[in-house]
């Protein structure tokens, strides 16, 4: 398990014998991602704002290589999902055409509304059509999106219920719902193939905004912009300092903490009548909060955010911390910590707690399997299926804390050797319970916080929270995860030394996550691709048709 | 008496019914569904009752003695023990296997997941999340699920959208629907045409928004062209999948034939908010169960699907109890057997309610009258979990059940022993009963032929 941070740690000292200049990377062979969900509410939000609103629930992607990103590179679509889709989209592109949205979605009026009107659907599709496909459409798209609107338009004698049929057909292409890899032959290089411009900009903004390209993106790729390093980096630097960016770092970090669990989180009301409902909802609400503000907002270290006794309560998570309500209407409110808290680092907030926990029970076990997964990047190897922890739980057993059972657990060698690497880190969390409220004893016991990380002993949470913030696994794992989630591939050894590049470059911007993102944005890496698998091969050609024939 | 389905769509019709005098232009695809097997003639206008499959599913397994009374030898008869009591009154409509095994060929036993891939895909997982072929619910479907609405419909009582062990492969599942409100309106929404309502009008709009998709679907073809192997995969299956709302699109057009046993249910109310907040409490989970299955029987009497999913509770036994410390699944491994009754007490009553739930949705199902029988008479349902006892997650020897007779193709109340067969067997006599065009089934020590025949009328 730690022969990842073995590898990270080699990268590293490798590097420093390189110098700073980025590796050549190779990349991978284009491939296609379908839309989180996600990122399709958020390219609504982009194209026809956030007045325009749609409930329903896609097919769920698998988390793959620690992140589901990756999981969306192999996504399918079922019958379901694709009902799922078309209702969605109908119900959308209805609002879009509704009384109170039109005259500001749409860039013309109708000659006369109750018919079709060919010109103004034109212009309608040529910029609604490029926002969704991320790419001008081709003469022929163009032609059909305006054709489809006319024989509605005109046979059911209303220019904007054509509109709607079309926008709603186009939205349910994969070429909306499908993040597409167009390659074009590289000029610079005679038998390789590159990303075109249109591709390089929805890597672009679905790293930094987790959204579709804008319009000065857009006109950026069409103006070969970005194959110029310093008209990218302009480009970079802009959607860096644009508001959005705070939703690509969310939704880093839902991918990458596995926030998704939240969806099933639920507590028993009865051992933990505080959390409800809203609680669990604000407690994964706080940790992004936190992170946002912390690492976009105020532009700090990456590894103070296990130290960081800074974050945001509402009401619910107040009754669960034990503090001051400030805002009881429901809202946020920013709350310090103060020093000698137990609470450091989102770690110990709520949301990480709880989650990792049970319904009845807190988990060293789960909490201390999800440091070692997530923000360490090293695998713990799942249990055995007969796992019998009964002897433990008997009332009458002298075994009344969770290290009391798990060092009895441990006796069992075939159990010690996963446990040594999980609950040295769990245990240190144990005066927080399943619902991350805060306690001393358990079962009328003291409770001991003692730990160690990889040889780095402490005495409770804080502890955790500083060996976390130091340890060199941490910033090395972000970065690969984070280069991971760009590139949307899982990394192997061919991507050492890109690794090993930014974790210097990251180590010499001091932790800043801006930085981070922008080092990734402006490299030759991100977009970087091996030439397509067999049978791809006409993928180029047709990439070219689409990027000659803009319309 | 002689019950005739909604007739299929046809082609003739769908022309025929161009509305107001408005030519639509748009390409017209012929849709498969229009068609018969040979694709050379359209479809009949009526046919018999229709055979529909389904699925039950419940976590966790049973408690090894308080299930089923093992026999040595398959034969008439199934005594079902205080876990399974609930099943009695059933017996007859039921068949019981057990000692059917689940043959890894070296591939490790990834926990509450390999139990039912294998038994739905025919092969063993290589990791923690492969689901390595269909699971053959989709494979009935294929053969069908084409002229109803849906091709499926996917449940799940316990609030989790991605407990579904429906698949097409690892990456492939459906959300299931968690909201009893959210699939009363998918089912009997705006786009339901009642089969008894006299005064049926296709709606207009149908026509156009089916051939907008059409026009679309046809130009995003080409698009195929320009990707690689594995992306034409998935993007076929896309399209397949869009094929199937132009089907959607196209049956309502067509005036379904009456149907006695189609009654539209009430819309069900928004459930208390106690009860969200507290989704897999076992009692809520009954409660929910409840509400979705009569929902979900109604549109198979309605003939909205012939394929339909139900998980009552989920591979991973996260069903509590109110005011206990452990769920389903930590109770198996952290109860202490107590000595008297020689079971764990907490997880057998777990494992009594999955069955009483069992037992309620074949009520449900047997209460809807449909010809001269029941809906479940003209069911097959397999319920099985994805082990045996729980408490050491075995795989070999997990319980499975079909119920119902499928209109008359399987013979039920019998107890059958596997002796060590693979469990694949069920799986394949059941496509076979279903129709699915298929030799064999399963990989490697999975494989079978030999589909139980005992069952079979």
């Amino acid at each position: 398990m730690f022969a990842r941070s073995l590898f990270l740690a080699v990268s590293v000292l490798a590097l420093s014998a390189c110098g700073p200049s980025e590796p050549v990377s190779e990349g991978a062979p284009p491939d296609m991602r379908r839309l989180t969900e996600e990122q399709y509410r958020n390219t609504i939000v982009d194209v026809f704002g956030s007045t325009v609103t749609y409930g329903g629930r896609f097919d769920p992607l698998e988390r793959k290589d620690g992140l589901t990103e990756l999981g969306a590179r192999s996504a399918r679509v079922t019958p379901s999902g694709i009902e799922q889709y078309y209702t969605v989209a109908r119900t959308i592109a209805a609002q879009v055409v509704s009384g109170e949205n039109r005259d500001i979605l749409f860039p013309c009026k109708p000659a006369d509304a109750k018919t079709a009107d060919d010109a103004c659907a034109k212009q309608f599709f040529t910029e609604t059509g490029r926002m969704l496909f991320r790419r001008a459409l081709t003469t022929k798209e163009l032609e059909m999106s305006v054709s489809a609107a006319h024989e509605v338009g005109a046979g059911r004698n209303d220019f904007y219920e054509g509109i709607a049929y079309s926008l709603a057909g186009m939205m349910v292409t994969p070429k909306f719902l499908f993040v597409i890899d167009s390659v074009e032959p590289d000029p610079k290089k005679p038998g390789d193939v590159r990303l075109t411009a249109y591709a390089r900009a929805s890597r672009l903004s679905f790293l930094l905004w987790n959204s579709t390209p804008d319009d000065q993106l857009l006109k950026a790729a069409e103006a070969g912009e970005l194959d110029k390093k310093s008209s990218l980096e302009k480009q970079v630097d802009r959607m860096i300092a644009s508001p959005k960016l705070d939703n690509g770092v969310r939704a880093f970090f839902a991918d990458f903490l596995d926030l998704g669990r939240f969806e099933i989180l639920e507590k028993d009301p009865v051992i933990y009548p505080a959390f409800g409902v809203k609680a669990g909802e604000d407690a994964k609400e706080q940790l992004l909060r936190t992170i946002a503000d912390h690492l976009v907002a105020r532009d700090l270290d990456y590894r103070d955010l296990f130290t960081t006794r800074h974050t945001f309560v509402t009401a619910p998570l107040a009754r669960i911390y034990k503090v001051p309500v400030t805002k009881p209407d429901g809202g946020w409110a920013p709350y310090e910590f103060a020093e000698g808290d137990p609470r450091a680092g989102i770690l110990t907030m709520i949301g990480f707690l709880s989650v990792n926990s049970h319904p009845g029970t807190s988990s060293p076990t789960l909490r201390g399997r999800a440091i070692r997964e997530t923000v360490l990047c090293q695998k713990v190897p799942d249990p055995p299926g007969d796992v019998d922890f009964s002897g433990f739980n008997d009332p009458n057993s002298p075994n009344k804390t969770q290290r009391q059972r798990l060092t009895a657990h441990r006796a069992n060698p075939t159990c010690a050797g996963c446990h040594k690497i999980t609950d040295p880190i769990g245990l240190s969390l144990e005066n927080f319970d399943g619902a991350g409220a805060f306690r001393t004893t358990e079962n009328g016991v003291k409770i001991d916080t003692a730990g160690d990380l990889d040889g780095v002993p402490f005495t409770d949470a804080p502890g955790l929270a500083k060996a976390m913030s130091t340890s060199p696994a941490v910033p090395a794992c972000l970065v690969s995860r984070l280069y991971s989630y760009a590139t949307g591939r899982p990394l192997d050894r061919a991507d050492k030394d890109t690794v090993a590049y930014f974790q210097k470059t990251f180590e010499s911007d001091g932790y800043r996550m801006s930085k981070l993102l922008r080092q990734i944005a402006i490299s030759e890496s991100l977009y970087s691709v091996s030439p397509p698998k067999a049978g791809a091969a006409t993928q180029a050609k047709s990439s070219d048709a689409q990027k000659e024939n803009p319309s | 008496m002689t019950f005739l389905i909604p007739r299929a769509p046809t082609r003739r019709r769908a022309l025929k019914s161009m509305f107001n005098g408005a030519a639509v232009s748009l390409a017209l695809p012929f849709l498969d569904c229009f068609l018969d097997d040979n694709g050379t003639a359209l479809a009949a206008t009526g046919a018999p009752l229709p055979v529909r499959y389904g699925t039950w599913y419940w976590g966790m397994g049973a408690t090894p003695n308080h299930h089923v009374e093992e026999k040595r030898a398959s034969g008439p008869g199934i005594k079902f023990l205080s876990e399974a009591a609930a099943l009695q009154p059933h017996m007859d409509k039921i068949n019981y296997f057990g000692n059917f095994n689940m043959p890894l060929d070296g591939h490790s036993n990834y926990t509450h997941f390999s139990g039912w891939v294998v038994n739905r895909t025919g092969a063993a997982p290589g990791h923690a999340t492969e689901i390595p072929a269909p699971t053959f619910d989709l494979m009935i479907a294929d053969v069908i699920g084409n002229s109803t609405r849906f091709k499926t419909i996917d449940v799940c009582s316990t609030g989790v959208a991605a407990s579904n062990y429906s698949a097409r492969g690892t990456n492939s599942r459906s959300s299931a629907e968690i909201s009893p409100v959210a699939l009363y309106a998918r089912l009997y929404g705006p786009e339901f045409v009642d089969p008894n309502k006299a005064d049926f009008k296709p709606d207009p709009k149908i026509m156009f928004q089916k051939s907008v998709l059409s026009s679309y679907v046809e130009e995003s073809k080409e698009f195929v062209k320009g990707v690689g192997a594995a992306d034409k995969a998935r993007l076929e299956e896309f399209f397949t999948s869009l094929r199937q709302i132009e089907n959607q699109l196209a049956l309502q057009l067509e005036k379904p034939a009456a149907n006695d046993a189609c009654v539209v249910p009430q819309k069900p109310n928004e459930p208390p908010v106690d009860r969200l907040a507290a989704i897999r409490e076992m009692g809520n989970v009954i409660e929910t169960h409840k509400v979705l299955a009569k929902l979900l029987a109604m549109a198979v009497a309605c003939d909205q699907t012939r394929v339909f999913n139900m998980v009552f509770t989920d591979h991973f036994g996260n069903i509590r109890r109110n005011g206990e410390t452990y769920t389903h699944h930590l109770l198996t491994h952290e109860e202490a057997i107590d000595p008297k009754l020689g079971y764990q007490p907490l997880t057998y009553w777990f494992g009594q309610q999955c069955m009483n739930g069992f037992a309620s949705y074949l009520d449900i199902l047997s209460g809807i009258k449909e010809g001269a029988g029941t809906l479940l008479d003209n069911s097959l349902i397999f319920a099985t979990s994805e082990t045996n006892y729980a408490r050491v997650h075995t795989i070999d020897g997990v319980p499975m059940y079909l119920a119902g007779k499928a209109g008359g193709r399987i013979k039920t109340g019998q107890h059958l022993i596997g002796n060590g067969d693979p469990c694949t067997r069920v799986g394949f006599t059941v496509m076979r009963a279903m129709g699915v065009p298929i030799e064999k089934w399963g990989t490697n020590s999975l494989q079978t032929n030999k589909a139980i025949t005992e069952i079979m009328a």
